[in-house]
């Protein structure tokens, strides 16, 4: 059996009703494929993974894998996964966000889950667009292009999820695409033995929504787009302002330690207990 | 301050009772956001959870401390969170979320008036209808309402156990007044106190069918972490979980989430009757005015007006079945609020022109006196 139809028969629900919801050419299903993929490196247990999502076409992504999965509101992702991480520490507790899920909706949760420092991986799957619900313009929509809701032009600036991460106070934070796959691989399973905020920011492609409106072709169009514009940071130190203008980087952007939110509970909890003798 | 609780009488307020209760109910973790008149309830469990191996944590808004609370309750561990109208309204979306995918919790709303920032420390029963309709889409839910210290404590305890039993988020609606009033109360040894359970899979792992019916309407519900691995989601799910559009799913589906509630009204509706039995003018009060309401009909039995309090302990579901009996006894009945009559129109609509419904209503951030009420008792 190819490797890859073991990691299938072994991960996937057998019991849940196909199809997915995903486009064909969607890069949803890498990014599934680089967590398996680590996941089953790793050796984690089935039993100790936790996968939550938020909403939108990434929210889907849990309920087609065998773990416990949740599904929860919009953008509230990170708040579910910090009551399960604190309240079972010996879970691995995985959050998969859309761009829109944790940067506008779910912005606020997002920078206080990296400054908390709480022990969790956050994979942000950026597709620069709503997909599910039509197309409609999120925060990292490149200024100047079309969306449903920005019909002439979008006139707002984007975010940079990644460095937002950073500024934010996540101790490893990678960014890389769905068509760099083992660059992928490799900077999603850094942030799963990561102790603390992880964040891996996927560039990836909405050839359905954000493309078609924007004429930038289809999936394989926009996935050699995305190998066209991505510079490893490693390079990008060496390349003038001018050459990076409309580069993005790719690979480990942050990688550094600091106290563990829950290491530091246990710390206040033998405090609290010796506070009142026992 | 290793509280051995033995049995003598305390001077605690209301938001320190509905601490101990949580504690004795078994609630190992808070999550909260900083709000008048509330955050006592905050400050003392900060300070208490983790001496029991338990966890406190402050999020960055309401919105997220009811997100944690439900990943708490999802991993095992009762969890509660607390706080005022304003907050009250940020936790809607998940409460919601707590309803579909049955998950027990607790949300303490200590009510302040409203709407808006309105009046951080003045009294209110303005969230009435917020704790009932509050979520979108047809759901149900139990919503409790303390009118003592004594109550916090009990009914905290009550509200975890119909949570746990239910699979439900349960509110429970304080006010302002029973709050911060100070009271003697003598708390039971917790050997005394019946805390319940949720009920979790005991078959293997591959039998188990979360969402599947059963007699009681709740389905045992697997712990993240324990074997049992499912899927959980805010979508309408079918019984293992899975999100359906499928009217011959979801029908069974919100059937049984109504049936679980309503199959239990028996356990969940709890009224306190005084002074009922031969009643001819009837106030149904509930929180801080039913303290009021039981001087005012002390005062007008004094008076020689056979009036009585039936105080409603239980908002919702509404305790119609007992209350019925009443409105076909009285020649009226008066419900003061410190709103412009939110149970008021549960009354009627139970009511269906039995009897009078009379309305007392302030909200001028001053609590009913006992006067008013005995006032009106009298000219009626």
């Amino acid at each position: 059996m190819a490797e890859v139809t073991k990691l299938v028969h072994k991960y996937l629900r057998h019991d849940k009703k196909f199809p997915h919801v995903w486009c064909p050419g969607c890069g949803n299903g890498i990014v599934l494929g680089a967590m398996i993929r680590a996941i089953d490196r790793l050796g984690y247990r089935k039993d100790e993974i936790v996968m939550v999502s938020g909403i939108g076409c990434s929210g889907r992504l849990p309920v087609y894998v065998d773990f416990n999965t949740l599904h929860t509101t919009h953008g509230r992702a990170l708040t579910f996964a910090t009551g399960i991480k604190l309240a079972k520490p010996e879970l691995k507790v995985i959050v998969v966000m859309g761009d829109g899920d944790a940067t506008a909706i779910g912005g606020n949760h997002f920078i206080h889950a990296a400054r908390r420092n709480i022990n969790l991986t956050a994979i942000i799957i950026n597709n620069n667009i709503y997909g599910m619900t039509g197309g409609q313009y999120s925060p990292t929509t490149p200024y100047g292009m079309k969306a449903t809701t920005a019909p002439y032009r979008n006139i707002e600036h984007a975010f940079n999820i990644a460095e937002l991460a950073v500024t934010a106070g996540a101790v490893f934070v990678g960014r890389g695409t769905v068509y760099h796959a083992r660059l992928l691989d490799k900077l999603v399973e850094k942030a799963f033995i990561k102790r603390g905020f992880g964040v891996v920011e996927v560039i990836t492609h909405c050839h359905t929504q954000y493309g078609r409106r924007n004429r930038l072709g289809n999936a394989v169009a926009m996935m050699n787009w995305q190998k066209e514009h991505a510079v490893r940071v490693e390079k990008a130190t060496e390349m003038s302002a001018e050459e990076l203008r409309d580069k993005f980087t790719i690979g480990v952007l942050v990688d550094r330690e600091l106290p563990v939110y829950t290491e530091q509970y246990n710390l206040v909890r033998q405090q609290a207990r010796e506070s009142i003798g026992r | 301050m290793a509280r051995r609780r033995k049995k003598r009488p305390q001077l605690l307020q209301g938001n320190e009772a509905i601490v101990e209760g949580a504690l004795v109910a078994g609630c190992r973790f808070f999550a909260g956001y900083p709000i008048t008149p509330a955050s006592e309830i905050s400050e003392i469990l900060a300070y208490r959870l983790p001496q029991v191996e338990g966890t406190f944590i402050q999020m960055e808004d309401e919105i997220a401390s009811l997100g944690a609370v439900i990943g708490a309750s999802l991993a095992g561990v009762k969890s509660m969170t607390a706080t005022s109208g304003p907050g009250f309204s940020l936790m809607q979306e998940n409460l919601g979320f707590a309803c579909v995918a049955e998950v027990p919790c607790v949300v303490v709303n200590v009510m302040r008036g409203g709407p808006s920032t309105g009046l951080p420390t003045n009294p209110s029963q303005g969230d009435v209808m917020q704790a009932r309709w509050g979520t979108h889409g047809d759901h149900p839910i139990i919503v409790l309402a303390p009118s003592s210290v004594q109550d916090s404590f009990d009914l905290t305890v009550k509200a975890f156990n119909f949570s746990e039993r239910y699979r439900t988020p349960v509110i429970v609606l304080s006010d302002e007044v029973v709050a911060h009033t100070r009271e003697t109360v003598l708390l039971p040894d917790p050997e005394e106190i019946e805390v319940l359970e949720r009920i979790t899979p005991s078959m293997p792992p591959e039998w188990y069918i979360p969402y599947e019916d059963t007699s009681r309407g709740v389905p045992p519900m697997g712990i993240f972490g324990d074997g049992y691995r499912y899927h959980v989601t805010g979508l309408i799910h079918d019984i293992r979980g899975f999100p359906t559009a499928r009217a011959d799913e979801i029908e069974p589906f919100m059937g049984r989430l109504f049936r679980k509630i309503s199959q239990h009204f028996h356990d969940i509706q709890i009224v306190n009757q005084f002074m009922t039995e031969d009643a001819e003018i009837l106030v149904i009060a509930y929180g801080s005015v039913a303290r009021s309401a039981r001087r005012a009909v002390l005062d007008a039995r004094g008076k020689g007006v056979k009036a009585g309090l039936f105080q409603l302990v239980t908002l919702f579901p509404f305790p119609r079945r007992d209350l019925e009996p009443f409105l076909r006894q009285v020649r009226a009945v008066l419900v003061p609020e410190m709103n412009m009559g939110q149970i008021s129109r549960e009354v009627k609509r139970v009511n269906e022109g039995t009897t009078r419904v009379l309305t007392l209503n302030r909200i001028d951030g001053r609590m009913i006196t006992p006067q008013e009420i005995y006032e009106r008792l009298i000219k009626e």
